[in-house]
């Protein structure tokens, strides 16, 4: 059961603001290192431009490999916020309350990470990708080819990414308005433009909510639809038997809530580590958390092993040469074990034990596999399925990244980390407002003859 | 008014590959890659496997030794009527034009090569490097030809030029597009010392190309599609190579 967060009011402002209103000493290195190895994938992207898509490992039949998994993969880590602040908010699970914002913010710049993958750096003119996904080109009155799978993906992108952005900043206003209160000179009038007029009115307190509420509900069809239409990318295809599936849409929206839901709890635990949130993130809310997880990763496996009986039970030649390319082919079959071992196998017995799951350290490597894993699963779709070992196919090879893709995959991860530590020193990563919320309406209930503090329901 | 009868009127334009009489000299795909301004595949494109060949002579072994047979089938786009690549592409840089072709509009094209994933003949090829000549082919480009940019996809186009060119000819003069026209085949039917490739119109019934289609494919003969269960319905139909030592081997086993 929920342990309370043993704070008064006044108590949850310094916790949560002693970073925003100061600066700790490792945030300037840390920022510094991480727009480095932004700067790099940056470089490389201008020598990619520079150069055309040859500086990559692709070649013909593998058109697609890293930037595609990179782009699926981030995709994936933003279904984090859904997961966390619709599904969980609307089911009014308590444990929610002190992760919401960061897994928004989470989502909001992995999926600022993800359109950097595909259609900035994936397209052979990134120049002229804008004709396609901003589609206003009245001067050559060619429109969009809606049937195809990449007019669906920056729609749902770009729909995800507003319905996201829009959560973080309703959600900010009130704490806005408290660092408001707190700060002086330039930095109050800052925090003032921003918070928008917040007073703290009755009238405001309840727009506020209802627009979180009707946010929450509107963003649920982005559930399903995001990950669906990026797995539609690959399943529409008939040209790739591996990838011409039907149960890749569900497959990929349990995939993606796995690795998200995953990179909250990392987040979580580096927001304890760095700082020093103990006494608002407790044991318990990473123990909600690892059964979350426990869950999520079953059902994905679940679907995980349907996608190989779908594909092994016709017998058909083309996917048994697939499969066999997975699972016993190098360089695939470490990938693969790596694969299976880090997503599912070494994560979800530890999450069963709860000293694992109340424990930072454990949390933290447990979760940091899966999205090894994760990133892998992501791959050895990809890569192998388009290998294409088919009779007609004479151009028989393999693929291996170049140091280009690598930088830009590595850029990637500093962009989201380097992000995330901006706003958590521009702005609470932890909402003061809610957690003050669910200390207001916390009361005890009697379940049999034994009296526990609500943890479900406020 | 003879000349919008031309122009209107209905072609499929479509090929039939004889394998029976394919020795894979290679020939045609010296003449695609002259007429149609392909970058010349140095050794390190076919090692890196992004050689550019329009058209490509597929080798493979039959039997086993000492009684190997060399089987040669020359690939190249098969301009579906049902194509996979063409809704796929975000931008309309492929699609199906009146005469029955698949073209591709370079100009359009921005490189997200998914069009060529979602080819099962694996005949797109992607421009990964700018197109690079040597100085002495510099002069021998074809001026009715786009030199490609890199980051654009490419593959066959049935030397569409030469059909437009022939097209022009024939309003002009007020005289039909006749069959076998040498100025009408692509540089790969002309270039074929054996006669394997034919080309033709296909909705035309006393073109060559029709009068094979009918005894080949449609009363059963020697004719198949490559890759007909997937429904592509493909311009290119393929003859059979007469084998009567062929133990027939049954399809997906």
């Amino acid at each position: 059961m929920q342990e309370h967060i043993d704070l008064d009011q006044k108590q949850v402002n310094e916790t949560l603001l002693k970073d925003v209103v100061g600066t700790p000493r490792w945030w300037l290195p840390a920022v510094g290192f991480l727009g480095m190895v932004f700067l790099a994938g940056v470089g490389a992207f201008g020598y990619l431009l520079n150069k055309g898509v040859g500086v990559w490992g692709q070649n013909r039949p593998v058109f697609w490999a890293f930037d595609m998994t990179n782009f699926v993969f981030w995709i994936g880590i933003s279904h984090a916020g859904i997961m966390i602040s619709a599904i969980l908010r609307l089911t009014q699970a308590e444990w929610r309350r002190p992760v919401t914002r960061a897994a928004e913010v989470l989502t909001v710049f992995s999926l600022t990470a993800a359109l950097m993958a595909a259609p900035l750096t994936h397209t052979g003119r990134p120049w002229r990708s804008w004709l396609w996904i901003f589609p206003y080109d009245f001067e050559r009155g060619v429109w969009p080819n809606v049937r195809s799978a990449f007019v669906w993906d920056p729609s749902a992108v770009m729909t995800y990414l507003t319905a996201s952005t829009l959560f973080v900043i309703i959600a900010l206003l009130p704490d806005l308005a408290v660092i408001r209160d707190r700060t002086t000179g330039m930095r109050q009038k800052i925090y003032g433009f921003l918070c928008l007029g917040w007073r703290g009115t009755p009238r405001q307190w309840k727009l506020q909510a209802v627009a979180g509420i009707l946010l929450s509900a509107l963003v649920l069809p982005v559930f399903v639809s995001v990950h669906s239409i990026v797995s539609w990318d690959f399943a529409v295809q008939i040209g790739v038997e591996g990838w011409h599936s039907t149960i890749f849409a569900p497959y990929f929206i349990i995939g993606a809530i796995h690795s998200g839901v995953s990179a909250v709890a990392t987040v979580m635990v580096l927001m304890v580590w760095l700082f020093k949130w103990d006494k608002v993130l407790r044991p318990d809310h990473f123990d909600a958390i690892g059964r979350l997880l426990i869950i999520v990763a079953t059902v994905w496996f679940f679907a995980f092993f349907l996608e190989w009986v779908f594909a092994l039970y016709t017998l058909e030649k083309p996917e048994l040469v697939l499969r066999e390319l997975q699972v016993f082919k190098m360089p695939y079959m470490p990938l693969f074990l790596t694969f299976l071992v880090t997503a599912f196998f070494f994560p979800v017995p530890l999450w069963l034990f709860k000293n694992v799951r109340r424990s930072l350290f454990w949390m933290f490597v447990t979760t940091i596999s899966v999205n090894i894993g994760m990133w892998l699963e992501r791959f050895l779709i990809i890569v192998p399925g388009i290998i294409r070992r088919q009779p007609t196919e004479f151009n028989w090879g393999s693929y291996h990244p170049s140091i280009i893709e690598i930088l830009i995959l590595t850029a990637t991860f500093a962009w989201v980390a380097m992000g995330m530590l901006v706003f958590a020193k521009v702005f609470p990563l932890v909402p003061l407002f809610d957690i003050k919320e669910g200390m207001v309406g916390r009361h005890v209930i009697k379940i049999g003859r034994k009296i526990v503090p609500a943890s479900i329901r406020e | 008014m003879a000349e919008s009868a031309q122009a209107t009127q209905k072609r499929q334009w479509g090929m039939v590959i004889d394998l029976d009489k394919c020795i894979g000299c290679q020939a045609c795909v010296v003449a695609c890659q002259s007429e149609n301004n392909i970058p010349v595949n140095e050794e390190a494109h076919f090692n890196q496997r992004r050689a550019i060949q329009w058209i490509h002579i597929q080798r493979y072994w039959e039997g086993e030794w000492p009684h190997v047979k060399a089987r040669f089938i020359p690939v190249l786009c098969q301009h579906c009527d049902n194509a996979p690549c063409e809704p796929v592409c975000p931008v309309y840089a492929t699609y199906h034009n009146t005469e029955g072709l698949n073209v591709q509009v370079y100009n359009r094209c921005v490189g997200t090569r998914f069009c060529a994933n979602n080819c099962p003949y694996v005949v797109r090829f992607f421009n990964f490097w700018e197109p690079a000549y040597p100085n002495s082919l510099k002069n021998q480009l074809n001026p009715d030809v786009t030199v490609r940019s890199r980051g654009i996809m490419e593959k066959c186009t049935f030397c569409v030029q030469r059909i437009s060119r022939v097209r022009r000819q024939a309003k002009n003069d007020g005289t039909p597009i006749a069959d076998g026209d040498r100025a009408l085949n692509p540089a790969c039917v002309n270039a074929c010392p054996t006669d394997t490739l034919v080309f033709g119109d296909l909705e035309d019934p006393n073109s060559r190309v029709s009068k094979l289609r009918d005894k080949e494919l449609v009363e059963g003969g020697r004719g198949y599609h490559l890759y007909e269960h997937l429904g592509t319905s493909p311009n290119v139909i393929y003859l059979k190579k007469v084998d009567k030592h062929a133990v027939e081997e049954p399809a997906h086993a």
